[in-house]
């Protein structure tokens, strides 16, 4: 039953990491820049939820749609301010700026917010799932993450594959140069991938506040960085790799922490990474692009 | 005389900044011009120039993107803490020599961690080598936060669970898990830190120079090409990753000496990125930039000081507007501008030809 208990845990916040990964692996896949302030979206998300519910008094659901529309506002924001003008630069640059980015949300955050941990209460108060004579104990929480992780994964499948922008979404990070000259414009179709990766990082924030209540202008960084490793473990630039790279790492970390040890569950983590990388160089479900001289 | 190169001017150049850096800080620290929380910050300084010049080795000139420098500078850190606290008990009271040899046993232990790391990194590419990089920076932070190493006279011990099942009894502990490595003595000095900055710039200096700088540069530019006139790809490509470990470790034992505890947690994801943001500031390839990136950065905090809350804030925006600005529009325009006036002053004919080519550039 344990091992029951820690599979649907580390599915629950793999299913974040994987909602985080999804922006990651969407900007990259049509920006090639790794978004290193996406993690502190996630962290703004969360302040914004949290704000709307204790000094506003709004109910969750409007508290959560506050911050999922908060968030893609920024999102665009800062793709139209800081990262626009790098388009053509090189992506060192860009990296550096994302950086930059990164620092001012978080420093903006201690300024507004303070450095004290806000406890985040969740906006979920369904009672727990009990099976098997209450011998497996799932929070409502945990389910309702689960479920969003799907839904979201199987709205952005259909967005992408069904909808005009969404075919101009691949079709922009397929070819850039060649998407122009069909007479997409890349510059709206970047700025409409900023705002769903925001989005969806506003949602990401708001769940793992929900499952890990501490809420600080650093709770972003760490998630960030592991979702990031998930996109890259699945094969950054593929929303399917996304999404089984989030589930996977999540379930070894709650599995590491269980059985290993809770400081050495993210060296655990990392390392799986790594084997994983050295096996499957371009990811899980990545693209192996041989060069041609 | 034999006409100097310029490659030789920028190579006197570089080490004259540092000497001349060196001769100026001396100079004002006598004239009592120098604030207290500056000087503190000197050791610091030395350290950050020392990783960012190392870390150019990587980035600028072997072309890798590396997340994780701040992880081999933990492994010189704490060895040399380890090797300091051994001599200090077996009598040794030189600091000068304590500290040699610390650098040097650091250096040499980061260098074949790097070493170790290299060999699988350096079959991957571009943003994969980079998440891996910083997945062994991570690795790195958290071995060290289960680490438990005391000293006692029948010599080291070494545990990793806690710092009780080490088994001494009168020993001392020299690092302690999380709470990282406690009762360091701070032997590091300005001068030791200069001198290991202009060895770090030596190194990469005479290394990019030289037959093997040289090939590393050319897989850089062309992987393919290069391997294709018989260039070892992996072999040029590890040993700039491993020389670049080795010199972090250096600057991670003077970075630690300086302090009387350091822990895991201060070399982590964030440390790595400030040696990158120097590197990068700096240009990439570019030793002296990197000199006077670190140095400026590291100091700019401090200067910002009057506006404790918003220093950091401001950090940020200077960091978003120096990457941003370069590209926008109307600064291109204006630098264009000013460009066509020079030129036209100087030479009418001339300047005319020269706007119309400066101009397409940025």
């Amino acid at each position: 039953m344990e091992i029951l208990t820690n599979l649907i845990n580390g599915m629950s916040l793999g299913s974040v990491y994987a909602i985080i990964a999804l922006g990651y692996t969407m900007v990259y896949g049509i920006a090639k820049m790794l978004n290193f302030a996406h993690g502190d979206v996630i962290m703004v998300g969360a302040y914004i939820c949290f704000c709307a519910i204790s000094y506003l008094g709004l109910p969750a659901i409007a508290a959560v749609l506050l911050a999922v529309v908060g968030c893609t506002v920024l999102g665009i924001v800062v793709e139209r301010l800081a990262y626009k003008p790098l388009r053509d630069a090189p992506s060192l640059n860009v990296l550096i700026t994302a950086i930059g980015v990164s620092y001012f949300l978080q420093n903006a955050a201690l300024i507004i917010m303070g450095s004290d941990p806000k406890s985040f209460s969740s906006i979920i108060s369904l009672p727990a799932l009990r099976l098997f004579d209450g011998k497996l104990v799932i929070s409502a929480t945990t389910v309702l993450t689960i479920v969003a992780c799907v839904v979201v994964m199987v709205a952005l499948t259909f967005f992408t594959t069904k909808t005009k922008m969404g075919k101009a979404m691949r079709a922009c990070s397929e070819d850039r140069g060649a998407a122009t000259l069909m007479g997409i414009n890349v510059n709206s179709t970047i700025s409409m991938v900023f705002a769903i990766g925001s989005g969806l990082a506003a949602i990401a924030g708001v769940l793992l506040c929900s499952a890990y209540p501490t809420l600080m202008p650093t709770t972003g960084s760490m998630p960030g960085i592991k979702a990031f490793t998930a996109a890259v473990l699945g094969g950054i630039g593929s929303i399917p790799g996304a999404a089984l790279g989030g589930v996977l790492l999540g379930i070894i970390e709650i599995f590491a922490r269980a059985y290993i040890g809770t400081q050495i569950a993210d060296a655990v983590v990392f390392a799986v990474l790594i084997v994983m990388l050295l096996i499957r160089p371009a990811g899980l479900l990545g693209k192996d692009i041989h060069e041609k001289v | 005389m034999k006409k100097i190169s310029k490659t030789t001017w920028s190579t006197i150049s570089t080490y004259a900044l540092v000497i001349v850096a060196f001769i100026a800080v001396q100079v004002l620290s006598g004239a009592g011009l120098i604030s207290h929380s500056l000087q503190g910050q000197l050791v610091p300084i030395c350290a950050y120039v020392c990783l960012a010049v190392s870390l150019n080795l990587v980035v600028g000139i072997s072309g890798e993107l590396s997340l994780g420098h701040a992880g081999f500078m933990s492994v010189g850190a704490f060895t040399g803490v380890i090797v300091a606290a051994c001599l200090a008990r077996a009598g040794v009271e030189a600091e000068v020599l304590i500290f040699a040899v610390s650098a040097v046993v650091g250096a040499v232990v980061a260098g074949v961690i790097g070493l170790i790391v290299g060999i699988p990194v350096m079959r991957l590419r571009g943003d994969y080598l980079a998440i891996v990089t910083l997945a062994f920076g991570e690795i790195i932070k958290n071995l060290l936060n289960i680490i438990y190493i005391g000293v006692d006279d029948a010599g080291l011990h070494f545990s990793m669970r806690d710092s009780a099942s080490l088994g001494m009894e009168q020993g001392t502990i020299i690092i302690n898990g999380p709470k990282g490595a406690v009762g360091i003595d701070k032997i590091s000095t300005f001068v030791m830190g200069i001198v290991l900055v202009l060895i770090t710039v030596a190194v990469v200096l005479n290394l990019v120079h030289s037959r093997s700088g040289r090939a590393i540069m050319a897989v850089r530019d062309n992987r393919i090409a290069a391997e294709s006139v018989g260039i070892n790809v992996t072999k040029y490509r590890l040993m700039a990753f491993a020389v670049a470990s080795a010199l972090a470790g250096a600057a991670g034992v003077l970075y630690a000496m300086n302090y009387s505890t350091i822990i895991p947690s201060q070399f982590d994801f964030n440390q790595s990125i400030l040696i990158l943001v120097y590197v990068v500031l700096g240009g990439m390839g570019n030793v002296r930039g990197s000199i006077i990136a670190a140095a400026f950065l590291t100091v700019l905090p401090e200067l910002l000081r009057p506006i404790n809350d918003y220093r950091m804030l401001l950090y940020a925006v200077v960091l978003i507007l120096v990457m941003v600005v370069p590209h926008l529009k109307v600064y291109q325009r204006f630098v264009d501008m000013i460009r066509v006036r020079v030129l036209k002053r100087s030479a009418a004919s001339e300047g005319a030809a020269a706007a119309e080519g400066g101009a397409s550039h940025e």
